[in-house]
């Protein structure tokens, strides 16, 4: 069983490196907007520190929502999907497996290029781990969350904007505890318990929607 | 002698219907198959062939009526699921993996059959092109491609939609000889074709969708 999962994460590795615009153009994306920012508003460095933490969530909330349009395109497209149903390993599981690889090649670079956008963004060192540790935590739920979206709009010819307009709302409750955890700890107070909820909405994403998502693949399908 | 196949049991379908867009593309559909045995299915287009591959694939859900594997619903044996090998009109093979990737991964996503790789390359003569990226393949070698997913997998119960577009004559035999060891050892198989086929020497049920007569 576990077998068959290993077989998709693999696969979806190896198809991401031979088409290697899929992990740059959303990373682009995100240190493009990032950067923006700065030239917009100048060298005010405590207007800067201050909505920092703001805009590495939101740009980063947009570049997941970017970059999940291709999670189950290609498979639906091609056949593969119809093929995975018809598994011994349940849809639910597998797509799991598809959601892990998809966070390895989109969510890790931009965990690992937010240091280097923060110095930009004046946010102090001591800052960087609180925020790395919030992205850690909050964009695997935002590919959990998202993949439900991509799964019931994959069938769809023009799926963009209902798709924007169908997860964006779900993605407050991320937003609002990591920019809220930021704040706090920027405060010099304690951001253990926004860090415990965006732990507790990981693992309700983990646990919930991948039923969610084979469900509504299933959906598309039909 | 090949192996026989050991997961297989009667096809039933009582009174199925498909609607689409509110009309009906066929009901009352009755129909039967046991092992070693053909189903071929007729019609024009959009007289609902696919359809109803889909539906037995589980694809598609029925409008009305039931399938049953052996004595109980499909729905309840999961394993009839598993032991489907489906090609339809997607290949269902991934462009950015090369020709031995794909069919290694078909084989290990299932009930692996004896055959190697190397000699299921070879028998559908894509031995040269191993290592080839499926993007660059033509339309006929990616539907051999597709089709040697039969070769893959040790799964009693084919159900083909169109397999022979785009092959030439060669490759069709081949496929056609296929066909008739996979009947001989006790397999299923439901297809649809608007190319002839030789089935000869196989017992072969007809149903034609557009007249709506069912047997």
């Amino acid at each position: 069983m576990f077998d068959a999962w290993l077989q998709i994460f693999k696969r979806d590795l190896l198809i991401a490196f031979r088409r290697r615009s899929e992990i740059i153009h959303p990373l682009i994306f995100f240190v493009m907007v990032i950067s923006l920012f700065p030239l917009a508003i100048g060298d005010d460095k405590v207007l800067l520190q201050k909505i920092a933490p703001a805009i590495i969530w939101v740009t980063a909330l947009l570049a997941t929502m970017l970059s999940l349009d291709n999670l189950f395109r290609s498979d639906f497209d091609d056949g593969s999907l119809e093929q995975m149903t018809l598994l011994k390993t349940p849809l639910s599981l597998l797509v799991t497996a598809k959601i892990t690889a998809h966070w390895f090649i989109t969510g890790l670079p931009l965990l690992l290029i937010t240091p280097l956008l923060a110095v930009l963004l004046y946010v102090p060192t001591e800052m960087i781990s609180m925020l790395l540790l919030t992205l850690l935590l909050g964009t695997p739920t935002l590919s959990l969350i998202g993949a439900v979206g991509i799964a019931l709009t994959v069938g769809l010819r023009q799926g963009g904007v209902i798709l924007s307009l169908l997860i964006l709302p779900l993605y407050i409750p991320v937003l609002i505890f990591a920019t809220l955890a930021l704040q706090n700890s920027a405060q010099g107070f304690s951001a253990e318990a926004q860090l415990a909820m965006m732990l507790a909405i990981l693992v309700l994403a983990i646990t919930l929607s991948p039923f969610a998502i084979a469900a509504a693949l299933k959906v598309s399908l039909n | 002698m090949e192996k026989q196949y050991l997961f297989t049991a009667d096809l039933n379908v009582t009174n199925l219907a498909c609607l689409r867009n509110e009309q009906a593309l066929f009901s009352g559909l009755n129909v039967s198959l046991s092992p070693e045995n053909v189903l071929f299915l007729e019609g024009e287009n959009g007289s609902g062939k696919t359809s109803l591959l889909r539906i037995l694939c589980g694809f598609r859900l029925a409008d009305e009526g039931k399938i049953t594997w052996g004595e109980q619903a499909v729905s309840a044996v999961p394993e009839y699921f598993e032991n489907i090998s489906y090609v339809g009109h997607k290949n269902g093979i991934k462009d950015e993996l090369t020709v031995e990737e794909n069919l290694n991964l078909m084989r290990s996503m299932a009930t692996a059959s004896d055959i190697e790789t190397e000699s299921v390359l070879k028998q559908i003569g894509l031995f040269k092109r191993a290592d080839v990226l499926s993007r660059h393949l033509s339309a006929g070698q990616k539907r051999k491609l597709a089709l040697a997913r039969l070769m893959m997998t040790n799964n009693s119960f084919w159900i083909l939609d169109e397999p022979f577009t785009a092959l030439d004559k060669a490759t069709v035999g081949f496929f056609e000889e296929l066909i008739k060891q996979h009947i001989g050892r006790g397999g299923m198989l439901i297809l649809t074709s608007h190319h002839d086929i030789d089935l000869s020497g196989l017992s072969v049920q007809h149903l034609n969708l557009s007249n709506k007569k069912y047997v």
